[in-house]
């Protein structure tokens, strides 16, 4: 009879304990996070009346290295973006001008988008900003996922807290809400099309939205990624932006 | 006495040619004196309420602090020193936020002023609300952009002093209806406290409000603004706009003046044996040209009693019921009233008539000079010299 006790006790006890929310985040992080990446890319931002489509190509290094040329639409066709560490450079064809962008300017949305640039910048590991912990079990899009609710550590953050929710299986993450610090939700972002590209499950769809804005947010699609690949050291420099 | 009998005489005799003169001369007076009766009432009312509302005695600004770069506002906050006479201040900080009404994004100033102040015309007590949504004052302007009533609630988002976003309700308790735009225009006020708690900068300002009685001393971080230094833009707006009104009435008196001119080159030339017969009976060469000019110049004297019978009700009514300025012209950050009363100072009709008599003298004058080279023989026979 106390075995039986034991194994019922025991087996409600392990029901409820969580993997460590610490490790879900490094699983992910090897999974997402490869030596460097190249892309092609289609950002869609849903208007009021219309969308937008904005093509472009782009090569990440790491967290503090990355560059992106526009392609399309024409207007924006040659617009590079360098960010290097914790500077954003942009370079206009049309003024053949590099500027840097910083301070408030940051803060502004990128071609129209719901994303900031400084969203854009965010580099930083979220274990080293955030306190982390798996509250719970949800089901997304047909997948179990931990849901991992992440609170600010350190001051200077932009959001107060996140909530994560990341699958089961493939430590990938499938959404994530940003939070203010009055507990307003701010933006939410869902990730889509996962798919295994060179032994790493990785989601090509990735839906920003603003929820204090009307709209249907703008919707970020890896038409084409490449990961380890040997990219030039010139590439992450100030001179490549007008080649 | 005589010469300017005569000379009256003479002027009104020629009819149509002086009336018309007279007309142009008249209507160039007017314009004059009630383009600058504006400017100067729109220069009189703007500084006022510019005062009133917005620039108190001076403002002591945090030394970062630059209104025309928002970029600065990051920075430009801090304490004032003990030794500040901080009793004639009001405090107002200022930070960068977003408002979200009807789901769309607007960036906004947020600025914090206490609800007790009673230094500016915001009618800032509708701040003290003690209902659990935060109290926010707005402009006029800012209303119409943002479609926002009275009572209505609307979601605000901003960074405290680490730069992390935070976001709540407010609710507008009053609209405020100002001529001066820049303190309308994407602006949103908020109780100080309130203000100071949501970004975490207790006890901080931007900038200080003076009173009357505040005596300007050196405070470190901070530089004090006086009056005419905040005030110097709306000047140079003013005397921009002075300017051009002065091409505009210039063009009018030239071609006032220009035709009184015209009308003594033909009067020499068709009156040569009036000049011979008055130089025959004694009048001297400088008479002669003196009543020429005088006759010239009474043009100027005439448009000043024909201008007054009908430029005095003219103008008086409109200083009276005001002159309406276009819609939305104050929405360019210049402070103007929507009606702007025109100010009639004694300089400026004074100075008026003074440049009108004197130009039209002087360019009378000119061709009469013609008459002190005339031979009296031939001006008596009325040959062409």
């Amino acid at each position: 009879m106390k075995y039986i006790l034991f194994f019922l006790i025991s087996t409600f006890w392990f029901q409820g304990e969580y993997p460590d929310a610490n490790q879900i985040l490094e699983k992910v992080d090897q999974n997402m996070t490869a030596k460097n990446q190249v892309y092609q890319s289609k950002m869609v931002i849903h208007g009021r009346r219309s969308a937008r489509v904005i093509t472009s190509k782009g090569w990440t290094e790491g967290d503090d290295k990355a560059l992106t040329e526009y392609l399309s639409p024409a207007r924006e066709e040659g617009t590079k973006m360098l960010k290097l560490e914790d500077q954003l450079w942009i370079y206009s064809p049309s003024s053949d001008r590099t500027i840097l962008i910083s301070g408030h300017m940051l803060r502004q949305s990128v071609m129209g988008s719901d994303l900031s640039y400084e969203d854009m910048m965010e580099d930083r590991k979220l274990t080293e900003l955030y306190d982390a912990e798996v509250v719970g079990e949800e089901t997304v899009d047909g997948r179990n996922t931990w849901v991992l609710a992440l609170e600010a550590k350190v001051e200077d953050v932009s959001y107060q807290s996140r909530k994560i929710w990341i699958d089961q299986e493939r430590f990938v993450p499938l959404k994530e809400e940003l939070y203010a610090k009055s507990g307003q939700l701010l933006k939410k972002t869902t990730m889509k099309n996962v798919e295994k590209i060179e032994g790493r499950w990785f989601p090509k769809t990735v839906i920003y939205k603003d929820m204090l804005k009307e709209g249907e947010g703008t919707e970020f699609t890896l038409t084409e990624v490449k990961f380890d690949q040997d990219i030039p050291d010139y590439i992450f420099s100030k001179a490549a932006l007008k080649r | 006495m005589l010469t300017f009998k005569l000379a009256l005489k003479n002027l009104l005799g020629a009819g149509m040619r002086t009336w018309l003169n007279v007309a142009v001369l008249s209507l160039a007076y007017i314009v004059i004196i009630f383009y600058n009766g504006l400017i100067d009432g729109w220069n009189q009312q703007a500084r006022h309420d510019s005062i009133l509302w917005e620039y108190g005695q001076g403002q002591l600004w945090h030394q970062s602090y630059d209104p025309y770069d928002p970029f600065t506002l990051q920075e430009a906050h801090g304490t004032l020193p003990q030794s500040a006479d901080s009793k004639a201040l009001i405090p107002i900080l200022i930070t960068q936020g977003s408002i979200y009404p009807q789901g769309r994004m607007q960036s906004v100033q947020l600025k914090g002023i206490p609800p007790h102040q009673q230094l500016l015309a915001l009618p800032t007590h509708s701040l003290d609300n003690t209902t659990h949504v935060m109290p926010a004052l707005i402009g006029k302007r800012m209303a119409n952009t943002t479609k926002l009533r009275k009572g209505d609630q609307v979601l605000i988002r901003w960074r405290d002093k680490n730069g992390t976003f935070d976001a709540r309700e407010i609710v507008i308790t009053e609209i405020f209806d100002s001529d001066v735009s820049s303190i309308d225009n994407g602006q949103v006020w908020l109780p100080l406290q309130g203000l100071q708690e949501m970004t975490g900068l207790q006890e901080q300002a931007t900038l200080w409000v003076a009173g009357g009685g505040y005596q300007p001393t050196s405070l470190e971080h901070w530089k004090f603004q006086s009056q005419d230094a905040l005030l110097a833009n709306l000047d140079a707006v003013i005397q921009s706009k002075k300017a051009s009104g002065f091409i505009i009435y210039t063009l009018l008196l030239g071609i006032a003046l220009l035709a009184i001119f015209d009308t003594q080159v033909l009067s020499i030339f068709r009156r040569q044996k009036e000049i011979g017969t008055y130089m025959a009976l004694g009048m001297t060469r400088l008479q002669v040209v003196g009543l020429f000019t005088l006759e010239g110049g009474a043009n100027s004297l005439l448009a000043t009693v024909v201008g007054s019978l009908y430029g005095v009700p003219l103008l008086l009514y409109l200083a009276n019921t005001g002159f309406a300025m276009p819609a939305a012209s104050d929405n360019y950050g210049l402070t103007i009233a929507e009606r702007i009363y025109p100010v009639y100072s004694v300089g400026l009709i004074l100075g008026t008539i003074a440049l009108v008599v004197i130009a039209a003298t002087l360019v009378s004058f000119l061709p009469s000079r013609k008459i002190a080279k005339m031979n009296p023989t031939l001006a008596l026979k009325g040959k062409v010299q």
